[in-house]
């Protein structure tokens, strides 16, 4: 046997996993240069979904770039568009009601379990297990429904304003929370069952792309991944905006750093969104959710149509923009990725000067080759899907 | 919350050309020359301890010389802060090096800065287009590149 | 059928009236039995998921079974943006396909470009090839894909035998 293999001549094969491929998830290509089927060299290409977020922000007003967010990363939109929001007021300088950062936190924290509900249930499809994938749509449909009643779409809600958000709370929203959320924690009890201690599922994602806590601090991992490496590190905790020092909540931490451990941080992390919404809705105070300050935020249509001021400023913030100081501000949410950082420059004028979006998936899809060099070929499915790269928010 | 940018005038003296700290942010505008030092100093000495390079961009300031601005965002885990230093590169010399020897991680935000900005990177390994396809002319988010230029690689131009 | 539709192949093939009842039978399987290629890129790709999923069933329709190789699809769902990147890979894939096959154009970004209108973005894939089913919507809702796949259906069940062969994507061509 050993002759054999002194004879036989090999070469590696270069495969495409091209960009258009049921796994990648819409938009990456790989090109996997393998001996076998063991991964010998491993090269990413981006970029299929360039749409020119930036460019197209510095064309448009301040408050016209709401719908560019919500497309950025498109499974979790509140959050995209509550950061640019809280961005913005940072570069103003001012404060919004209490009432408006509740919400604020309700709509963040509802996308956020529907983004982990969407990614395991297409990791759960592209492994196999397809029933995990028909619960976690049937939850993710729930979740919608609550969001479609909070702002009337399901998908990109362009909800959030400067200074204030679109409407209030709907009356049976509590209601609504309640039955939704006991369904929810049903559906997630059964493909806990189904997936958590299934031997198939876990031969496929344990032990399999492994980052290291300290390289992953080099390669800028943040969100799930990098706690899933043991590194505690969450916005929310660290530098909490909003509401969220008032909330009780956990942050689950891995131990190694692999596939099987990003899956049961995300998986914990759903029950630990619900209970800060429900949190939420018991603490929530009642009052204003826009602040008054019309030429930030324009006033009521009441207010519009009967007093001269509140006209013209309406006119004026719609046609030319709000008019923010000169300088520049960063500022920090935590996506359901990782850090989500919204880096905005202002020269006065009503459009942004740049808007540039600092995405938490980027650096994950970069270091996709340190984590599945050596590797079979069929581990960069679930490492890839475990990543969450989607492709709104890497190529923007 | 200006630990840092005491540290940083205080170790590099000629190398700091301003500082401000607009709404809390604290911001260094340094040499192009000295980043990499300054860099690894905000790294490694124990005060600072800015092991997350954030994020990594390009400002196009057309009209005024010199015309792009580097921006990096440092966070420290231990000390949980946050700074901003910012390089600016003049047009006529558009290069500053790469700090891909410091953190890995930096690569693929210098190759987008690379492809929007037409920024050059030196030392970097593989500074190719990222975002944009192999032989697209011109760098789009340079402010005199028309938004609605139609550059396709296949098909009619509309 | 049509009056029209009988006159038409009767003038080509003489009096035959089976080959119209053959017709009507290969558009009926054809219409029932879509076998999809998702070419999902973005933003739609989670209301495309939807749309599969349990309560809004494409099962129903009999466009169940997504098929990932261009060979041994028919329908060509192209969800979400194609910048120009993406666009010879789309116009690959649409010439490996066997005929006869169907472009479904979902969400505004494939129609048009949707908001897009940048160096960036395709002004819409009918630039590239020929489409069948337009569903503007950022993103459609479900409903509305589901008319969407109804009105293909519709358009399938008039089809004749002389529509197909059509060729390959004519994108070297202008003014198509």
């Amino acid at each position: 046997m050993s002759d054999l293999k002194k004879t036989l001549p090999t070469e590696y094969m270069v495969l495409n996993m091209g960009p258009s491929h049921p796994v990648t998830h819409g938009t990456v290509k790989f090109l996997v240069t393998l001996d076998g089927e063991t991964i010998v060299d491993f090269v990413v290409d981006i970029g299929y979904l360039h749409r020119g977020f930036e460019k197209m922000c510095e064309n448009s007003t301040w408050e016209q770039v709401f719908p560019y967010t919500d497309r950025l990363n498109y499974v979790p939109p509140m959050i995209n568009n509550v950061g640019y929001a809280l961005a913005v007021e940072k570069l103003l300088g001012i404060d919004v009601p209490e009432r408006n950062k509740y919400i604020r936190v309700i709509a963040s924290e509802l996308s956020r379990i529907s983004d982990h509900l969407t990614n395991v249930a297409a990791s759960g499809l592209e492994l196999g297990a397809f029933t995990a994938f028909l619960y976690f749509v049937e939850a993710r449909e729930l979740v919608w429904d609550m969001l479609e009643s909070l702002c009337g779409a399901r998908l990109t809600s362009n909800y959030v304003r400067i200074g204030g958000l679109k409407n209030d709370l709907p009356e049976d929203f509590k209601d609504q929370t309640t039955a939704v959320f006991k369904r929810c924690r049903e559906l997630w009890s059964d493909v806990d069952k189904l997936l958590t201690k299934n031997r198939i599922f876990i031969d496929r994602v344990r032990d399999v792309g492994i980052m290291p806590p300290d390289e992953a601090i080099a390669w800028g991992f943040t969100g799930p991944c990098l706690r899933a490496s043991g590194v505690p590190y969450d916005v929310r905790k660290a530098n909490p905006y909003l509401v969220y020092d008032r909330m009780d909540f956990e942050i689950p931490i891995g131990e190694k750093g692999d596939n099987f451990d990003r899956y049961l941080v995300r998986m914990e992390e759903i029950i630990q969104s619900m209970r800060i919404v429900e949190q939420a809705l018991k603490e929530i105070p009642s009052g204003p959710i826009n602040v008054d300050m019309p030429e930030y935020r324009w006033q009521s249509k009441d207010d519009i149509y009967n007093k001269i001021e509140s006209l013209i400023f309406h006119f004026k913030t719609v046609t030319e923009g709000i008019k923010p100081p000169p300088g520049e501000v960063y500022f920090a949410v935590e996506g359901t990725n990782g850090e989500l950082g919204f880096y905005l420059v202002s020269d006065g004028r009503g459009k942004p000067y740049k808007c540039r979006v600092r995405p938490p998936c980027f650096p994950l899809t970069a270091a996709m080759p340190r984590m599945i060099k050596g590797s079979l070929i069929a581990d960069v499915v679930p490492t890839f899907d475990m990543i969450n790269m989607i492709g709104g928010e890497c190529d923007r | 919350m200006n630990v840092t940018l005491k540290k940083l005038k205080d170790s590099f003296p000629d190398s700091i050309i301003d500082t401000h700290s607009f709404r809390g942010d604290d911001t260094a505008i340094v040499k192009k020359e000295h980043i990499v030092k300054i860099c690894e100093f905000l790294r490694d000495d124990d005060d600072l301890l800015y092991n997350f390079m954030m994020d990594l961009t390009a400002v196009d300031y057309l009209g005024r010389e010199p015309r792009f601005e580097v921006v990096y965002h440092f966070y420290s885990l231990k000390h949980n802060r946050r700074v901003r230093i910012k390089a600016p590169v003049p047009e006529s010399n558009c290069t500053i090096d790469s700090i891909v020897s410091l953190w890995i991680g930096a690569d693929w935000f210098e190759r987008e800065v690379y492809d929007l900005y037409g920024i050059v990177f030196k030392g970097h390994p593989n500074l190719k287009r990222i975002l944009l396809y192999e032989g697209f002319e011109g760098h789009p988010l340079r402010k005199d590149y028309p938004v609605k230029e139609r550059q396709p690689l296949i098909g009619p131009k509309n | 059928m049509s009056a029209g539709q009988e006159e038409g192949i009767e003038k080509v093939l003489g009096n035959s009236v089976l080959l119209t009842q053959l017709d009507a039978i290969v558009d009926w399987g054809r219409k029932y039995s879509f076998f999809l290629y998702p070419f999902v890129t973005a933003c739609c790709g989670m209301e495309f998921m939807s749309v599969a999923g349990p309560r809004y069933d494409l099962d129903r329709f009999g466009a169940a079974l997504p098929r990932f190789s261009p060979r041994q699809a028919d329908l060509l769902m192209v969800v979400g943006t194609i910048s120009h990147k993406q666009a010879p890979i789309l116009v690959k894939v649409y010439n490996q396909m066997t005929e006869p096959k169907w472009v479904f154009s979902f969400g505004v970004c494939a129609t048009s470009g949707g908001f897009y209108d940048n160096y960036a973005t395709v002004q819409g894939i009918d630039t590239l090839i020929p489409v069948d089913v337009y569903v503007p919507g950022c993103p459609p809702r479900p409903e509305m894909v589901i008319d969407g796949l109804l009105k293909l259906q519709e358009k399938v069940a008039k089809e004749k035998w002389s529509d197909w062969p059509r060729g390959e994507a004519l994108v070297s061509k202008k003014g198509r």
